[in-house]
């Protein structure tokens, strides 16, 4: 990469960055809260009625899922609402009149989503804290890998839904529709293997299951998939959604007339 | 060196509106360019183009001979946009969209925030860098738009209208800072509605109406072409003088728009001297005289009736 553009992938860095800190109430105090509230009642309330999951307490079981849940959610709405907002101000054509390439728009869009992903996550696991006295790791390499790819491929996506979104309804149609669903029945607060018969093989074409799964796994050492095959496919769907935000924006589909 | 080259530039948006039907048009390096239209003529077309904003349908350009399709990085760092619209994120401060809009351009943080402190004064902002976009007055967001597309320091700027909407104290201040890096080498285009901006700022000019440029030529040499001009007399009219009503002008066409002013249809070859002599024989006293209308504007209207006139076939 060029020094020109690594400049230019900073300051779409920087500035993004600027943007979720100066909004920290919207964006970094609200999964703190929501996390809160999900430890209290499945974790304590619900979960010691609950028992043991996929052989740990229940609340300790959670944990990983909910970290996951968060981070999904922010790198998603992080880049899709950023980006629109680009958009419907017209303030995406300050990049777009300027020598930046459509791999450095991403790069930066998605490192915004990134360090919100991270910010997030570290906040929530410090909310975990408060409700699990032992809260051990894994393999951290695993761990690490799994919140950068998740993160990525979710940034991505709000970012092919930004280009796409014609109003603001537009890009909380994916989250809503989508997003929420795929989360909630990717293993976030059960074992696909309390699942009967068909319907496991059906949450294995959930995408959002395999990085629930290698999440965990990093932090507990317990999974439903394969790890190696988790991150295989997470790697993929990164590949496939670069390729499709690549695409759009060398064509200007969504920014150009 | 041409600072700008274009030619057989097309643009059919999709719904098949035929924007530009194919226009040839040439700046030279250093001038001051007027591109003037009615709405919807294509100049924003054009200018998006130029800049990227737009996909052209066929044709070329050419920036300092940088071509769009297979030079674009370099083309882009010959330009600096200042759009008809307000485009910045109103959110951020002054100092944050000038320094982040020199990053996409490759210029590091410390150099960006120096030229920043140097546009922002030169444009009288500098005390309001720490201020959001949305705080500030109207005249005060198009002269951020005009720092905002200094900051890599462009040798072709593009300004669409970039004194609609502002008082014309602001608009002469604006007009005095173009001329000043003008004069320091930097090329100008300018569309605008104000006639009289581009006939103070411009040596060329070029006319486009429905997607093609019906006049393209230096404003000295396009003025020329004038014939007739209306003038207006402000007369004092003192007791025992004749009033307008009973005034004879041989030779020339006038009105009485009240009891002291006329006007006065003047062509070329008649001389105000006549109309000066004809009055003080009648013991009237011309207080002031002045244009009725902006000349360019009198043949920017003449040409664009001209090129709309349907052909024998139309009609």
């Amino acid at each position: 990469m060029s020094s020109i553009s690594f400049i230019a992938l900073k300051t779409i860095w920087i500035k993004e960055c600027t943007r979720f800190l100066r909004i920290w109430v919207q964006t970094l105090v609200p999964p703190a809260i929501t996390m809160t509230l999900y430890f209290v009642i499945f974790g304590s309330i619900v979960g010691e009625r609950i028992g043991d999951m996929g052989g740990r307490p229940y609340m300790e079981f959670i944990v990983p899922g909910l970290i996951m849940m968060s981070i999904i959610t922010n790198s998603y709405s992080n880049v899709a609402s950023s980006f629109f907002s680009a958009k419907f101000q017209r303030n995406i054509e300050e990049m777009l009149v300027a020598p930046v390439s459509p791999a450095v728009i991403i790069g930066g869009y998605v490192g915004g989503g990134l360090a919100r992903a991270m910010i997030v996550a570290v906040i929530v696991t410090c909310v975990s804290f408060l409700f699990v006295e032992n809260v051990s790791i894994h393999h951290a390499g695993i761990l690490v890998l799994t919140v950068i790819l998740t993160s990525t491929l979710f940034s991505l996506g709000g970012l092919i839904n930004a280009i796409h979104a014609k109003t603001f309804d537009d890009i909380s149609i994916v989250p809503t529709f989508v997003l929420t669903p795929l989360t909630y029945l990717g293993g976030v607060f059960f074992s696909i293997q309390l699942l009967p018969g068909i319907w496991e093989q059906v949450a294995q074409a959930n995408p959002v299951l395999y990085m629930v799964n290698a999440f965990r796994y990093g932090f507990l050492g317990v999974s439903d998939v394969n790890v190696g095959v988790a991150l295989a496919v997470i790697i993929g769907f990164n590949l496939v959604l670069f390729t499709l935000a690549y695409t759009l924006l060398k064509r200007g589909a969504g920014i150009r007339s | 060196m041409k600072a700008l080259s274009i030619r057989g530039l097309k643009k059919t948006y999709k719904g098949g509106h035929e924007a530009l039907k194919g226009i040839d048009l040439d700046v030279e390096e250093g001038d001051f360019f007027a591109l003037l239209g009615p709405n919807g003529a294509g100049k924003s077309t054009t200018i998006g183009i130029i800049s990227s904003l737009v996909n052209k349908s066929s044709g070329t350009v050419n920036v300092f001979g940088y071509d769009l399709d297979t030079q674009l990085v370099d083309l882009k760092r010959q330009i600096g946009l200042v759009p008809q619209e307000f485009n910045f994120n109103q959110f951020e401060t002054v100092q944050q969209i000038v320094v982040n809009q020199a990053g996409y351009y490759g210029v590091p943080r410390e150099l960006a925030k120096q030229r920043a402190e140097k546009y922002l004064k030169q444009l009288s902002l500098w005390d309001k860098r720490d201020s959001p976009a949305r705080m500030l007055s109207g005249g005060m967001k198009r002269r951020l738009m005009i720092a905002r597309a200094l900051l890599h320091e462009p040798k072709l700027l593009i300004l669409d209208e970039p004194t609609a909407g502002v008082d014309i104290e602001l608009r002469r201040s604006m007009w005095d800072y173009l001329e000043t890096i003008n004069k320091q080498g930097i090329t100008i285009i300018l569309t605008t509605h104000y006639l009289e901006e581009a006939e103070t700022l411009c040596r060329n000019i070029a006319i486009i109406d429905q997607g093609t440029i019906i006049e393209n030529t230096s404003i000295k040499r396009l003025l020329a072409t004038l014939n007739m001009e209306t003038f207006v007399f402000d007369l004092a009219v003192n007791e025992g003088q004749s009033s307008t009503a009973e005034l004879t002008l041989e030779g020339f066409k006038w009105r009485a728009l009240d009891d002291h002013t006329i006007e006065v249809d003047v062509e070329k070859s008649q001389g105000l001297n006549r109309v000066f002599e004809q009055l003080s024989a009648q013991h009237l006293t011309v207080l002031s005289m002045r244009n009725k209308a902006n000349r360019l504007e009198e043949l920017f209207v003449n040409l664009v009736e001209k090129g709309r006139k349907p052909t024998a076939a139309e009609a």
